[in-house]
């Protein structure tokens, strides 16, 4: 279990990091959302023991990262952010040193090194310095040291960042796979990332919490949640015509499209249904709004901001 | 402890080797070294069997290969970052810091050793004192440690390997001079015969000098000892203090 109390930390008058506090079981993708310089790298530093925090600590498994850091550092493995690799070194020789840095021996080297050049599908550059791979690679070869020793937590600093579609995919799958019984927290700008990748999301802006649910959660603070949207001729007419209904709250009409918003009582897709086939409409396109996490995302840390 | 410092060690060497920095350094070390002794030294003109001419350039020498090994030490980490990777694997800051001196260290030691044919020259052309070679190859191995440790804490203050390099020649340039009569002269007119003392004290030549005539003194060795030390740690601190700017 990972576990954070009051994790606090200042640069000069600058609050990085905001007396955070909360647990994370084995099982769970974490996302970390925020604005950059929200704080989330700072708090990644501090959890891996690169920067000391001014209060408040952590815990990895019991093992405090104040004064037990060797240990907690041996429980968790990390992408810092950019990736940063000795790009003078080929693959192999630069998956070593971490092995032998992690304490691995001998043929425990070579199975180790192995093991995560298999999974992360890197047998064909093995041989190649690691400043000629491509940028896809190279974030692979990041995943390999981090995953390494199998480490019960998994910090990863943006991961998919600078990546092209193609690539993000590919390592969200990576990481996906990867997360099984793993604590695994991710840090990302990316909202559509959190969706995809993680069980549990939390918002963070200035170096505070501000919203922690799972992804579901988040979306249905939107007010786009279980509205319905629209496309057709019309607009106006379906507008004013919706906007009777008990089910609907508001009806919006944006760039061609017609949005309902949900009332706090009965299903209004299904009574938007009934209107659309009583009224005979030409419907273009309908569809049922699951939440929009931008719109979520500028809320929350808006706030903060007024 | 060890562990963690042999692995930094091993990974700092082959870094060497697969970048042309180990080639030029030692080719350039062996070429300079050679031009020094026999052009600025007077090798054969001495008529002297002996490799005074030859060590009598190290201080300079150094003043300004060392810092140039030394400058990429933890410059080069923080300005790619891996400084982060390499301190949140399960290494403490002191087997990092080890670990780099170390290597840098042992690889200026293979280029002093491959120096060894103007030794195999003056043993043919003459009948050399070996104790007292053996005794300056010591020497300058032990003051190329101190300009290193001084390059080494120096690189961890900056992510610019040109700020590194610049600060950490000047900073041995003291080092080297404060020996020197034309820097102790400006000492002496105001400051008590002690004081004076010890600031020739500071300085590498003085200490390297009494090595180099094959006089190996305790004394010395602490001095190399502590000055390599002092460093040391004080790069240890300026990493901990820097590393996340």
């Amino acid at each position: 279990m990972l576990e954070l109390k009051s994790l606090t930390r200042r640069f000069g008058t600058l609050l990085a990091v905001d007396n955070l506090s909360f647990q994370v079981e084995p099982g769970t993708v974490l996302g970390f959302l925020g604005p950059n310089g929200a704080g989330k790298s700072t708090t990644m530093k501090m959890l891996t023991g690169f920067l000391a925090p001014t209060a408040g600590t952590a815990t990895v498994f019991g093992h405090d990262i104040r004064n037990d850091g060797l240990a907690a550092r041996k429980k968790m493995g990390y992408l810092p952010e950019g990736a940063p690799l000795y790009g003078e070194l080929s693959v192999a020789r630069f998956l070593r040193f971490v092995a032998e840095a992690r304490g691995f021996r001998g043929d425990e080297t070579r199975r180790r090194v192995g093991d995560a050049v298999e999974r992360l599908d890197l047998s064909e550059v093995l041989g190649q310095s690691i400043e000629t791979l491509s940028k896809g690679f190279k974030r692979r070869v990041g995943l390999a040291q981090a995953i390494l020793h199998d480490p019960p937590v998994l910090v990863l600093d943006e991961p998919t960042d600078g990546l092209d579609p193609n690539q993000k995919h590919e390592v969200r799958r990576l990481i996906r796979e990867m997360a099984p019984r793993k604590i695994t927290v991710v840090s990302t700008h990316i909202l559509e990332e959190v969706d995809a990748l993680c069980s549990r999301a939390m918002i963070i802006a200035r170096g505070r919490l501000l919203a922690d649910d799972t992804p579901a959660g988040l979306l249905a603070q939107s007010r786009y949640h279980n509205a319905v949207t629209l496309v057709m001729d019309d607009l106006e007419q379906a507008a004013s015509k919706l906007g009777e209904l008990p089910e609907s709250r508001e009806v919006e009409v944006r760039r061609g499209r017609l949005t309902v918003f949900p009332a706090s009582k009965g299903n209004l897709f299904e009574a938007v249904m009934r209107v659309v086939q009583h009224e005979d409409w030409q419907v273009d396109q309908m569809q049922l709004e699951p939440g929009r996490l931008d719109e979520v995302f500028r809320k929350v840390t808006g706030q903060e901001a007024a | 402890m060890m562990g963690g410092m042999g692995v930094v060690l091993r990974r700092e060497l082959a870094s060497y080797f697969v970048t042309p920095v180990a080639y030029v350094f030692i080719v350039i070390y062996l070429i300079m070294s050679a031009a020094f002794t026999f052009y600025l030294g007077g090798f054969y003109e001495r008529e002297i069997a002996d490799l005074e001419p030859f060590f009598s350039f190290h201080p300079w020498l150094y003043l300004f290969l060392v810092p140039a090994i030394g400058m990429r030490l933890w410059a080069e980490e923080r300005k790619s970052g891996t400084v982060e990777l390499l301190l949140t694997l399960p290494i403490t800051p002191t087997q990092a810091v080890l670990g780099k001196f170390l290597a840098a260290w042992l690889f200026i030691g293979l280029a002093l050793f491959l120096t060894f044919p103007i030794w195999i020259t003056v043993n043919i052309l003459g009948d050399p004192d070996n104790g007292v070679i053996l005794a300056a190859y010591l020497g300058s191995w032990l003051m190329a440690g101190g300009f290193l440790a001084i390059s080494s804490c120096l690189s961890a203050l900056t992510r610019n390997q040109v700020v590194a390099f610049i600060i950490s020649v000047v900073v041995c340039f003291l080092f080297l001079l404060s020996g020197l009569p034309m820097v102790l002269d400006v000492f002496r007119g105001w400051l008590s015969q002690p004081l004076v003392d010890a600031i020739a004290n500071l300085s590498f030549l003085v200490h390297f000098s009494s090595i180099s005539r094959g006089v190996i003194d305790l004394r010395d060795l602490v001095y190399f000892a502590l000055v390599i030390g002092f460093w040391l740690m004080a790069n240890r601190i300026v990493l901990e203090l820097k590393k996340a700017d």
